[in-house]
């Protein structure tokens, strides 16, 4: 099973390699690190953060942004737009294993996905080092695992996505709807009109707690300003319950169990139905 | 070994697959013939272990969605439609070769003798290829590998008449005790390939004719009369010792029974020039 993974995720990888989506996808997380220099957010100062810091912060909060919903849309392609140009009819009769096929394709697409936004980071470290600027590494391992945990989450959901779907019409539509959904329960948006509306405290708590997004966040800005005005309600009374430590583990931990629990349901199904 | 048991594949509510018994032994040479729709396509995926369905599908003792993997390291198959991959040709057969542990060699072998030249398109995209170009590389990986049992959803065609004839030799060199199970619309192309033909229609078996059992010493007496004589017809008589008279419009012979398929296979490809079919066993 684990040759076959590999033979997948090479597959899957060198697809990648040379897919536009792929060649736009750099271009993107490399291009936002080349802009913030280039603007000179290095030399900038806010609430007492500048140099690399200072970048290293608008660029999660660039992630947190474009991250999900590309990841969302390019993976969703990804098992149903194979069994829609009928690819699957073909590969899938040659002696590969069903999960070595599945999970295959999930790393060599989270290795392509992960890879550039790392990859940016890296070099905006090798950037100010070689510039004099001091390295923050403590914030750039915490940063790099939050888009560790925030990738992985997002690919399984998208897997789970792309196997439920029968098109890839749907399945777009689908990774949009729930990217927009968990957008929308942001801490600063919806949550806090529910909080307006006086819902039950523990639902918008809860709210807050399961959606990846939010909590990608408000772990995004625990180094940065753990402050009310910054994180939102929900996020501060989350904060203040589980501590920085709490939360950091849940910000690690729940992304990655939330996408893993995603993919193997989306496994259980692929292996189940039809696979053309 | 293999066996199609109660079969029943529907999707939604309409049924593609009903009840469906088919027992295939070893050596057996099976054209599976039908309109479109006839669920052909739907029968060889449920041997792929492609569809989940109701009733049984058994390779060597082996369910066929069950133990999957282990039945498709046996199969070689050549789909009806090339999928539109975007790896090169070259990413393609490596694959293949890895994930079936057989000699990318003898894959690029059969290629040349198909008359496909791989070293001008190994790094090309599969999907660039002309239609012939991907049958043929299909094909070579199908035949390359140390396959059992051959699936082919109508595998010839694309294929120009030089290649589809080498084709049909390169599947005529396989041992003995191979299975194989060719769809096509035209009986024509694989009578002289198969012993055995069954029609599908509307998701049943409509015939299941064993060739091999008709080998009696009964002759088949043929009388043909042609609304024009052409050159090509009359040289494919004569192959089959048939006599004619001065203007070559009438033309007779006798078939040797177990060579009746292949000899009506041959009729039908010049169906146009036929005005009147006599056909009669003699003891």
């Amino acid at each position: 099973m684990v040759h076959h993974l590999w033979l997948t995720a090479k597959l899957d990888i060198a697809e990648s390699l040379r897919a536009r989506w792929f060649l736009l996808y750099s271009l993107v997380f490399g291009g936002i690190v080349a802009l913030l220099f280039l603007f000179g957010l290095t030399e900038s100062r806010v609430m007492g953060f500048t140099g690399l810091s200072r970048l290293l912060i608008v660029y999660i909060q660039l992630c947190m942004a474009i991250l999900p919903i590309f990841v969302l849309i390019t993976t969703v392609r990804s098992v149903a737009g194979d069994r829609e140009a009928g690819v699957f009819e073909y590969l899938l009769s040659l002696p590969v294993s069903l999960a070595g096929w599945y999970w295959g394709k999930l790393l060599g697409r989270f290795i392509t996905v992960y890879l550039p936004v790392f990859l940016a980071m890296l070099a905006a470290a090798l950037w100010a080092k070689l510039n004099g600027l001091a390295i923050p590494w403590l914030q750039f391992i915490f940063y790099s695992g939050l888009l560790l945990a925030l990738t992985w989450c997002f690919l399984g959901l998208g897997l789970l996505l792309s196997t439920l779907a029968r098109s890839i019409d749907i399945a777009q539509g689908l990774g949009f709807l729930l990217w927009l959904l968990l957008l929308l329960f942001l801490d600063l948006i919806l949550l806090g009109i529910l909080i307006q509306q006086q819902t039950q405290p523990e639902i918008v708590v809860a709210i807050a707690l399961l959606n990846p997004m939010q909590v990608f966040r408000t772990a995004a800005m625990l180094l940065f300003d753990p402050q009310l005005v910054l994180l939102g309600p929900a996020a501060y009374v989350i904060l203040d319950h589980f501590g920085n430590t709490g939360y950091i583990l849940w910000a690690f931990l729940y992304p990655i169990i939330l996408g893993s629990l995603a993919a193997l349901l989306g496994y259980h199904l692929f292996k189940r139905g039809d696979l053309p | 070994m293999i066996q199609f048991k109660n079969v029943v594949k529907k999707f939604r509510a309409i049924t593609v697959l009903n009840q469906v018994d088919l027992t295939i032994s070893a050596g057996e040479r099976l054209a599976l013939v039908g309109f479109n729709g006839a669920g052909k396509t739907t029968l060889i995926r449920c041997l792929l272990g492609e569809y989940s369905h109701q009733g049984e599908v058994w390779v060597n003792g082996q369910a066929s969605r069950l133990h999957r993997q282990q039945i498709l390291t046996q199969v070689g198959f050549v789909p009806q439609l090339p999928p539109p991959l975007k790896m090169p040709v070259g990413q393609l057969l490596q694959f293949a070769a890895d994930l079936c542990h057989s000699p990318i060699e003898r894959m690029r072998m059969i290629g040349d003798r198909l008359g496909l030249d791989f070293k001008s398109v190994w790094h090309r995209p599969f999907v660039k290829l002309s239609g012939g170009q991907k049958q043929k590389t299909l094909i070579s990986i199908a035949l390359g590998r140390n396959s059992r049992i051959l699936i082919m959803d109508e595998p010839a065609a694309s294929l120009d008449p030089p290649a589809r004839r080498i084709f049909f030799q390169l599947l005529a060199e396989f041992p003995q005790n191979t299975v194989m199970l060719i769809s096509s619309h035209r009986l024509d192309e694989v009578a002289a390939l198969v012993n055995r033909v069954v029609e599908m229609d509307r998701g049943q078996i409509v015939l299941d004719d064993k060739v091999v059992d008709q080998i009696t010493q009964a002759h088949l007496y043929c009388r043909l009369h042609l609304n024009r004589a052409e050159m090509a017809f009359a040289n494919a008589l004569q192959t089959w010792q048939f006599i004619t008279d001065e203007q070559n419009l009438t033309w007779h012979g006798q078939v040797a029974s177990a060579d009746r398929l292949r000899f009506l296979g041959m009729l039908s490809r010049y169906a146009s020039l036929l005005a009147h079919v006599e056909l009669e066993e003699m003891p």
